[in-house]
């Protein structure tokens, strides 16, 4: 069985709390071994090694937010190139959102989308699947069956449910397959129409406001509905200091509930919106500073659980248009950890919780045994150089789409080498 | 020649003198990005261009050879007509595009409409569009210079000119002026360029209106919000009433029109708790008997129609400083 070292590299496995200096023995598909004893008798009879001298040794990425194209809208993005931009990002799984044409709301279509990705992608594909028929928000979809058939979560994608009584139903089945319900929460009525944060910039560009409340309030209906069903409930996009507050409370009362936060709305506030354009235009809107504060502070504090990309294809179709008028979304997997680790250059988060939170914590929250180092587990890895100075470009950016937030951004750190199965899909320069 | 700006022609055959000043952008987009230098020149520009626009002849040779294109993807037959004007009297050649009922109904959007137009090199694009920012759209993707004649709820900013000439012609000034701008603050992109221009301009600002006409955070621009005319109004040199769409009236922002007159539709009784002076202005179009009783609009305080005549000055100021020869040939930003 072939054998791959990594070796002088910096360890880092949150899921067992190890950040030492040391290496990760690979044999097949599997780690063996990973941390500082691993080279005590020495490095195997004919192991591949791998120099990670100054780099990090790290779990790959689990996304727990990806939009695809496909099927539907493969013009946008297809799982393969979706799965090539995750290689370079370091996103070993990622969890696909239901939002296709046709909707993920059958068996057969998520069964489909994973003999795709067995045929086409480089990376692991897990499918979830709409919560209602269609996204409609109204007829619950098959979650037995569509458990079976692979679905990680159970989600209406863009769309919030706005019927308590449908949600509520859909929380009370979903607890007795132990499935994870995952919402946006975004007021249809209250947001109607708007495009940006509301406040004092939104009135100067005249541009329609949505209030934060229009996203607390479903978000307090769905946590009291979680009280209500025993459900497992992931907030999945929150973005405002308020919302955070929600979410800590409930988790105070001891409910199942967890929360995400997209890394746009960790890395930039409504004032990047001035100029009108439209890879900007955001769901849930950027807020402002003290709210993109608040965010980080809520990682830091264990409110918020994981950290997506919430990785959103748009095309031009969809995005050359004037801002009110644009689709919102961006695209995100390739700049996820670059952007994260701006949080841990800025003191914000310690490297350990700002790799946990797109590592192991979204691979336990949809139960999938990635995200990990621990001997036995898929060699998924990323190998990260922490300070790399980068740009950037959207030339370079592998998906079919190129609404990037993050375009010309300056960073530092990136990935220089993903692992999935022990083997190596993307390497820096090749 | 030697009193103007080399960089700035002057606004007709007639001797104009303006202090030297080159304006500091390319295209209007907004107020909000002009300095008080810059609405002070364009305000002295369109006062000899009422000058020319009173003499029988009204024909001048600036803008000769030049071509504007006025592209309204909202119908507004008033401000088209005016820039249309406006671009005739300067001896331009000037094309009318309603997009409205053309192009955008077959799928083709702002940009494409905006690149097809720009490779017929027109010198100046006017650009009227529901959407806010979409004028900065277009100056970012196209060769000529571009007016912002109102996008969405941003900006209008010939009408904020215009306003404020109309009221320096009244009054004498814009600084230490009371105005009070009443009535739809939420939609209006009127009463935002107005809020910057005569913010700028050094005038004390009040907004009256429902607290369901009225915008988030508007309390930081600096001026004073009131929700009853009579005191939003009381002592102010100038009223300014803003237009209130029908469909507006009818539940979703305000109960009934019966009501929203009675309690924010200007007459005779509520206009005497302002200065006696005090000039009552309109952007038209009016909804007679909603926002203003029609007597009112009729009275001798009313200074809307000089409005009209002010705007179509404002916007021969704004287009010669944009599209004349000298200022493009040179290459000014």
């Amino acid at each position: 069985m072939s054998a791959l070292l990594l070796t002088r590299g910096r360890v880092v496995d949150p899921s067992r709390g190890i950040d030492a200096m040391g290496a990760v023995l690979i044999e097949g598909d599997n780690i063996v071994a990973a941390g500082p004893d691993v080279l005590n008798q020495g490095a195997p009879e004919g192991a591949e090694i791998v120099e990670c001298r100054g780099h990090i040794i790290a779990p790959g990425l689990v996304d727990g937010r990806v939009f695809i194209g496909e099927p539907g809208y493969e013009y946008r993005e297809t799982i393969r190139s979706a799965s090539e931009a995750a290689a370079a990002g370091g996103v070993t799984s990622l969890v696909m959102m239901p939002d296709t044409s046709p909707v993920m709301d059958e068996p057969s279509l998520v069964e489909y989308v994973l003999r795709t990705a067995r045929a086409t992608s480089r990376v692991r594909i897990h499918p979830s699947a709409a919560i209602t028929r269609g996204l409609r928000g109204q007829e619950m979809t098959e979650f037995g069956l569509l458990r079976e058939a692979g679905a990680v979560a159970f989600t209406d994608g863009r769309n919030t449910l706005d019927n308590p009584v449908v949600m509520r139903r859909a929380m009370s089945y979903a607890r007795d397959f132990d499935s994870l319900i995952v919402s946006e929460t975004q007021d249809r009525a209250l947001a109607a129409g708007g495009v940006m944060n509301e406040g004092k910039l939104a009135t100067l560009m005249g541009l329609p406001g949505i209030p934060r409340e229009a996203e607390l309030i479903p978000l307090q209906r769905d946590l009291a509905l979680a009280g209500l069903t025993g459900a497992r409930y992931h907030a999945a996009k929150i973005s405002c200091m308020m919302s955070a507050d929600a979410v800590r409370r409930a988790k105070d009362n001891g409910q199942k509930v967890t929360a995400g936060v997209s890394i746009n709305h960790l890395s930039l506030n409504e004032n990047d919106v001035q100029g009108y354009r439209t890879f900007y235009r955001l769901s849930p809107p950027l807020r402002d500073e003290l709210d993109r504060h608040a965010m980080a502070n809520a990682i830091a504090d264990g409110t918020i659980d994981i950290v997506v990309s919430s990785h959103d294809p748009q095309d031009v179709d969809t995005k050359r248009l004037p801002f009110a008028e644009a689709a919102p979304g961006a695209i995100g997997l390739e700049t996820l950890l670059a952007a994260l680790l701006r949080r841990v250059h800025d003191g914000t988060l310690t490297l350990m919780r700002a790799i946990e939170v797109v590592t192991s914590a979204p691979a336990s929250l949809f139960g999938l045994p990635y995200g990990t180092l621990k001997p036995g587990a898929k060699a998924d890895i990323a190998v990260i150089d922490l300070d790399a100075p980068w740009e950037v470009s959207d030339k370079d950016l592998r998906s079919h789409s190129r609404n990037s937030c993050f375009e010309n951004a300056k960073m530092s750190g990136r990935v220089v080498r993903t692992i999935v199965s022990g083997k190596t899909v993307f390497e820096l320069n090749k | 020649m030697n009193a103007c700006d080399p960089e700035v022609a002057p606004l007709s055959d007639t001797a104009m003198v303006v202090g030297p000043h080159s304006f500091s952008s390319r295209h209007l987009l907004g107020i909000r990005n002009l300095s008080e230098q810059d609405i002070e020149f364009l305000l002295n520009r369109a006062e000899k261009a009422v000058e020319v626009s009173r003499r029988p002849d009204k024909k001048t040779s600036s803008l000769r050879g030049r071509t504007q294109i006025n592209l309204f993807f909202e119908a507004s037959t008033r401000t088209q007509a005016s820039f249309e004007l406006a671009g005739k009297r300067l001896g331009a050649d000037v094309m009318n595009m309603s997009v409205a009922a053309s192009s955008v109904k077959k799928g083709e959007t702002l940009i494409d409409t905006a690149m097809t137009l720009n490779a017929m090199r027109p010198d100046i694009l006017v650009i009227r569009h529901g959407s806010s920012g979409a004028a900065d759209l277009l100056a970012q993707k196209v060769d000529c210079a571009v007016v912002n004649a109102g996008d969405g709820q941003h900006e209008h900013p010939t009408q904020a000119l215009l306003d404020a000439l109309t009221i320096r012609r009244h009054k004498g000034r814009l600084q230490g002026l009371t105005v009070a701008i009443c009535g739809d603050v939420l939609h209006s992109r009127v009463a935002r360029s107005d809020i910057f221009l005569l913010g700028k301009m050094g005038a004390r600002i009040r907004l009256v209106g429902p607290s369901t006409l009225m915008p988030a955070g508007v309390e930081e621009f600096g001026v004073e919000v009131f929700h009853r005319l009579e005191d939003g109004i009381a002592n102010a040199d100038v009223v300014m009433m803003l237009r209130l769409q029908r469909e507006r009236m009818a539940g979703a922002f305000v109960p009934s029109e019966r009501e929203y007159f009675r309690y924010f539709g200007l007459d005779t009784k509520k206009l005497a708790f302002a200065k006696d002076d005090a000039i009552v202005m309109h952007p038209g179009p009016m909804n007679r008997g909603v926002e203003i009783a029609s007597l009112m609009a009729d009275a001798p305080q009313s200074v809307i129609e000089e409005q009209v005549e002010m705007g179509v000055a404002v916007r021969m100021a704004v287009l010669e400083l944009l599209a004349a020869p000298s200022h493009n040939e040179e290459g000014a930003t």
